[in-house]
């Protein structure tokens, strides 16, 4: 919502300055966002005329003027083809800035005449869009006189934001009565005598439709002569970005904004027969002011004559009724539409109206009559005409409610004690009438206040106009109950898995959480479910069902900003459905290129399977999962490289890792140049650690007794999983053995076709006795043996 | 006599001139050996009377003693010297870098939630969380925001196809849906946040279709506006790691809340960059209010009995303001120059005990 300072005061008899009122709008809820003070920036512009303009020496498009400001005459090089001798206009001295580019003039030479200053267009100057040569005033403009005053443009402009609650505060005279309630200054209220009708108007109204339009005033305007709008008027509209169109144009336009009270004039030589306000008929169309075509269902308000609809009620007029320059006989409507319907017939057509804006919100019913009469006087006014009697439609909707409040709910809710004679001032002062029951008071709610309905909504008032500012801070008090708070063990894990990926040197992304349905759907399934009606646009048209493709796509991105080596993940919900159940928490991360920057110390190699199986390994180790006691087996899903991939499980149903190389198809459609391996982690999945099992690690159990280690190295078939030869030791003596690792694996040189060298290292750590040489024999026929029988494998 | 102290001086002499082991050794050889001057003159003791045995024998054991020890002492010195010289020969370039893992880092947005979280841990909240794709009931009904609101045109919703029901879900447009789910999945009082992301179908230069927002309920029998106050106070402190910043409420209007307020805090702009905590300009940084009476009803809760306030706020935002990010559409690019950039480490895991406040006296 935006006035001047100037409008304001036509309502508003205050002697406060811009600050306090500024100050004051916010405090009281009309959060001001902008205000344009232009007095600063014009004071250097002044009036001035051209004594005489000549052309250019040497420029055929430029004039050389001789100009007068009040106090001497300057020579200025001016290019605008309506600088002329006897021009009167704004003039800019050397030395002063343009405000709306930030020009510094200077004096100058153009094309070798000295210029001292311009003669500004009404754009140079923020007052317009004009820039079709130089701002002409009258000849009898004072000379030397301040610009800004003479036009008048020294009239700050404010803009403040109105909440939807604040339909009271759409019109100029709603802010003024607001400060008034505040303490800024007296509330100056507008004539809304009744102007006497000196005929009957041969145009009668019928509702038909009550609850959507409850009341209806109607007036003939005979003989009226429609032309421009006076300036007062038009400065006005235009200080809101509107354009002044035509006097009876201009009028309705003005009094939704002075008045928050949208009206509409109908040219009355277009209307056959009476009007009727009724609701639309399935299939009725009209052509609107904004000429676009609407079809209606059987649930808009319109107004029709005798050959159809003329207008939708409380949004927008029709073209074919409109009123233009030959206008001479007008019908005036100052109407109250229900709020809901007229929200919902703007939503389904898609219009928006400043009229739909304010009766959505709630016009108040009372301006009903006022209204007519205001519109009225300002077309006899502006032009002419003999008006009829008022048509009154219905009857003017009674929205007041009477709410009980209990004033120290102003203390209980607020925070701050208020005491109840104040508390009926602010009420009082803001339109609510208020009976005084002792313990309670009845509020009864002013006709502009259908926000107003509940106890807290009179607290709220009362707040606003005492002060948010006084509200005191309190520490909050130890709760009624037992509360839990911290994180949860899955929260814990969370943070845990992030900052754990972090630490093994993937760097967190955050994507959108919609992809393109054509990269999803190489993850798996897609559910219909999940493509969103209206996406952004059409790339980012699914819910992601895995976090891979965006973290592929981003690798892909760096790497063509010259990034070869990229390590990211991400960690967020993706979706199978679109239920609660089907979103589920995961960390997911790719790396491409290379292992690591290339460094004289570490060779670097390409990504592969086991720096994807690395991350996982490390995050899970990280939420405490044993990671050697799952299950590793080569089912990963189709994304992956069917032979480079793996999935760790704890159970064929409860799967907690997937990871490996991406399948290069997969990279083909995205677009991306691998190698690019990935994991993922399904957070969920991962058992939680019993609750009760405490914070005790038990005491430590070491061994005083010699460890014991030996090598084997086992030539194995290709295929055999070196995890099995593990297994198999592992089962010879559980607690003896502490520890086997992999150290070597060979094919090559010495090495039938399809076999391989395993070579693993045991630690055997007795508890009770240092071990004998016979005895170490026999543990390692045992290894020899079992390794034998459970996977063919022979010791080297 | 005079024989010893001349032996004792010139094996000294070779002694100090040795100039490796194995001079040295060869001199403990032909000196102190089997067959070396002193192990003879040694021998000799068995020959004499025993007046002479008396005079003579300390003196030679003496020299012996002390013969040995100076032979002690140079090797000991000929020892360090080798080495020191073995030592210079290892020299490294130590200008040389030793490999390091390349740095991965930490999102801001994950940052600020485990800061949020922190602050608001401590001030006794736990967190929850919900679904992102959500049903028109607790993204808007319960909240008191009816089909025909003008608030719902606010919001851009981002709408998913309508089952056989007409029913359509959305992504949430806030956070505040969990408000719902959190008061009708458990009992009063209550005393959480609701981190998390957050959608709405606007993109320009200060909006994405995404972004994160964090909620915060607290319900119980006294809860009042100075309390939702104080708790603000306490969070922006906290957070923006600033002892006296300013605060202002003014009033607003959200669905859901009554009293409202959109609170502001104060900054300075200069040259383009926001401060916090300085400067007479003010910058929005949340809507707030005392749960709407509507809304408590809605979730089978009674008026007369429970009260409290709820707030919302950009994570997004305070992260920019809190570090100076200027760009919004930055954080979902996945641009590695910004993430190293805005990135933090690993273990910068966010703890109130880090870091040095002002607590408020009585005074």
């Amino acid at each position: 919502m935006k006035f001047t300072l100037s409008w304001l005061k036509t309502y508003l008899d205050t002697d406060a300055d811009l600050g306090t009122i500024s100050q004051t709008l916010t405090a009281i809820g009309l959060e001001v966002e902008e205000i344009i003070d232009p007095t600063e920036d014009l004071k250097p512009f002044v009036i001035a005329r051209i004594e005489e303009a000549v052309q250019h020496p040497n420029a055929d498009s430029l004039r050389v003027c001789t100009v007068n400001n009040g106090t001497e005459t300057i020579q200025v090089v001016c290019g605008a083809h309506n600088a002329k001798t006897g021009l009167v206009g704004a003039f800019a001295p050397s030395g002063c800035t343009i405000p709306t580019n930030g020009l510094k003039l200077k004096s100058t030479e153009i094309r070798g005449v000295a210029s001292n200053g311009m003669m500004c267009s009404e754009r140079e100057l923020g007052l317009g869009d004009d820039h079709d040569g130089i701002i002409e005033l009258p000849t009898d403009a004072p000379i030397g006189a301040s610009f800004a005053e003479y036009v008048g443009a020294n009239d700050p402009t404010i803009e403040i934001a109105i909440t939807p609650n604040h339909q009271d505060a759409l019109g100029v005279y709603g802010i003024a009565r607001d400060l008034a309630a505040a303490g800024i200054g007296t509330l100056i209220e507008p004539d809304t005598s009744r102007v006497k009708g000196n005929f009957e108007s041969p145009i009668r109204v019928n509702i038909e439709s009550k609850d959507a339009c409850p009341v209806f005033a109607g007036r003939y305007i005979r003989g009226v002569k429609n032309g421009p709008s006076p300036q007062w008027m038009q400065r006005r509209l235009t200080s809101l970005g509107m354009k002044p169109i035509s006097a009876l144009v201009d009028i309705t336009n003005f009094l939704t904004h002075d008045y928050a009270r949208p009206l509409h004039v109908f040219d009355a030589d277009n209307i056959t027969g009476d009007l009727t306000v009724r609701l639309s008929k399935s299939g009725e169309k009209l052509v609107a002011l904004d000429d676009k075509e609407y079809t209606f269902d059987d649930e808009v308000c319109v107004i029709a004559d005798d050959t159809g609809i003329n207008s939708i009620g409380g949004v927008m007029g029709g073209a074919g009724s409109g009123t233009y320059q030959t206008t001479t006989n007008v019908f005036l409507e100052c109407a109250w539409f229900d709020p809901i319907r007229t929200a919902m017939t703007g939503r389904k057509h898609g219009i928006e109206s400043d009229a739909r804006y304010r009766f959505e919100r709630g016009v108040d019913p009372a301006t009903v009559l006022d209204g007519i009469e205001m519109a009225t006087r300002l077309i006899i006014e502006m032009c002419g005409g003999e008006p009829s009697e008022v048509v009154l439609a219905g009857d003017v909707p009674n929205i007041s409610k009477v709410i009980t409040i209990r004033p120290e709910r102003v203390r209980e809710l607020g925070g701050v004690e208020i005491d109840k004679k104040e508390i009926i001032i602010i009420l009082e002062r803001l339109g609510f009438t208020v009976v005084d029951n002792g313990k309670t008071l009845d509020v009864t709610s002013p006709s502009w206040r259908c926000d107003v309905d509940r106890e807290p909504d009179l607290v709220e008032e009362v707040l606003r106009i005492h002060g948010y500012d006084k509200i005191i801070v309190e520490p909050l008090p130890v709760s009624s109950r037992d509360i839990v708070t911290g994180l949860s063990p899955m929260q814990r894990r969370m943070r845990m898995a992030k900052r754990s990926a972090a630490a093994n040197g993937l760097r967190e992304v955050v994507t959108w959480s919609f992809i393109a349905s054509e990269h999803a759907k190489l993850f798996g399934d897609l559910s219909p479910s999940l493509i969103l009606d209206n996406p952004v646009s059409a790339e980012l048209d699914a819910m992601r069902p895995n976090l891979l493709p965006n973290l592929i796509t981003a690798a892909g991105r760096n790497g063509d900003r010259g990034f070869k080596n990229v390590a990211l993940f991400e960690a967020g919900n993706q979706f199978a459905n679109d239920t609660p159940e089907g979103q589920s928490y995961v960390v997911a991360g790719i790396r491409r290129g290379q292992n690591h920057d290339r460094h004289w110390q570490k060779n670097s190699k390409d990504v592969d399977f086991f720096d994807a199986k690395s991350d996982a390994s490390a995050i899970l180790t990280s939420l405490n999962v044993n990671v050697s006691g799952a299950q590793v087996v080569a089912e990963a899903p189709s994304w992956y490289h069917p032979g480079r991939s793996g999935v760790l499980r704890l159970g064929p149903k409860n799967i907690m890792a997937f990871f490996g190389e991406i399948h290069p198809l997969v990279l083909k459609k995205l677009d991306v140049k691998g190698p690019i391996v990935g994991f993922e982690i399904l957070l969920g999945n991962i058992p939680l650690p019993r609750s009760k099992s405490g914070n005790s690690r038990g005491p430590l159990k070491a061994s005083d007794f010699q460890s014991v280690e030996r090598d084997f190295a086992f030539v194995v078939d290709e295929n055999v999983l070196a995890e099995n030869i593990v297994k198999a030791v592992n089962s010879v003596d559980k607690n003896l053995i502490d520890k086997i690792c992999i150290f070597d694996i060979y094919k090559g040189t010495g090495m039938a076709d399809n076999k391989k060298s395993v070579a693993i290292n045991v630690k055997l750590q007795p508890n009770d006795r240092t071990m004998t040489d016979e005895e170490i024999d026999t543990f390692s026929t045992k290894v020899i043996d079992i390794v034998a029988k459970k996977t063919g494998g022979i010791l080297r | 006599m005079q024989d010893l102290q001349t032996l004792e001086k010139e094996i000294s002499a070779n002694i100090e001139a040795a100039v490796d082991i194995d001079s040295l050794e060869d001199i403990r050889i032909s000196e102190l050996g089997k067959k070396g001057r002193v192990s003879l003159l040694m021998r000799e003791l068995g020959t004499m009377t025993p007046e002479e045995k008396k005079a003579f024998g300390p003196k030679l054991n003496a020299l012996k003693n002390g013969l040995n020890n100076a032979i002690q002492d140079r090797k000991n010195i000929l020892e360090a010297e080798i080495l020191n010289i073995k030592l210079l020969s290892e020299s490294l370039d130590i200008s040389l870098s030793s490999a390091t893992e390349d740095a991965g880092s930490i999102h801001p947005i994950s940052q600020v939630m485990d800061e949020v979280t922190e602050i608001f841990t401590e001030m006794g909240f736990s967190v929850a969380e919900g679904p992102e794709i959500e049903n028109d009931f607790y993204n808007f009904t319960a909240l008191n925001i009816p089909e025909e609101h003008p608030a719902r045109q606010m919001h851009d919703t981002f709408y998913f196809p309508k089952d056989e029901e007409g029913n359509r879900k959305v992504l949430r447009t806030h956070t505040s849906p969990m408000q719902i789910r959190t008061m009708m999945e458990g009992e009063p009082p209550y005393r959480i946040i609701a981190p998390g992301r957050t959608y709405r179908n606007d993109s320009d230069a200060t909006h994405t279709p995404m972004f994160h927002q964090v909620e915060a309920l607290v319900i119980d029998k006294s809860i009042h506006m100075g309390h939702l106050k104080w708790c603000i106070e306490e969070f922006s402190r906290k957070f923006f790691e600033i002892d006296d910043v300013k605060i202002r409420f003014r009033p607003s209007y959200f669905p859901f809340t009554e009293p409202s307020a959109e609170v502001d805090i104060g900054c300075s702009f200069k040259n383009g960059e926001v401060l916090i905590g300085e400067g007479d300009d003010w910058l929005e940084i949340m809507g707030c209010g005392m749960v709407n009476e509507k809304v408590l009803e809605n979730v089978n809760l009674d008026p007369k009995e429970y009260q409290g306030f709820a707030f919302g706020m950009g994570l997004d935002r305070i992260s920019m303001l809190k570090w100076g990010i200027p760009d919004l559409r930055d954080f979902f690019a996945a641009d590695l120059r910004w993430l190293k950039h805005y990135g933090f480490q690993a273990l910068d895991i966010p703890s109130l005990s880090t870091r040095s406040s002002t607590i408020k006296g009585s005074k």
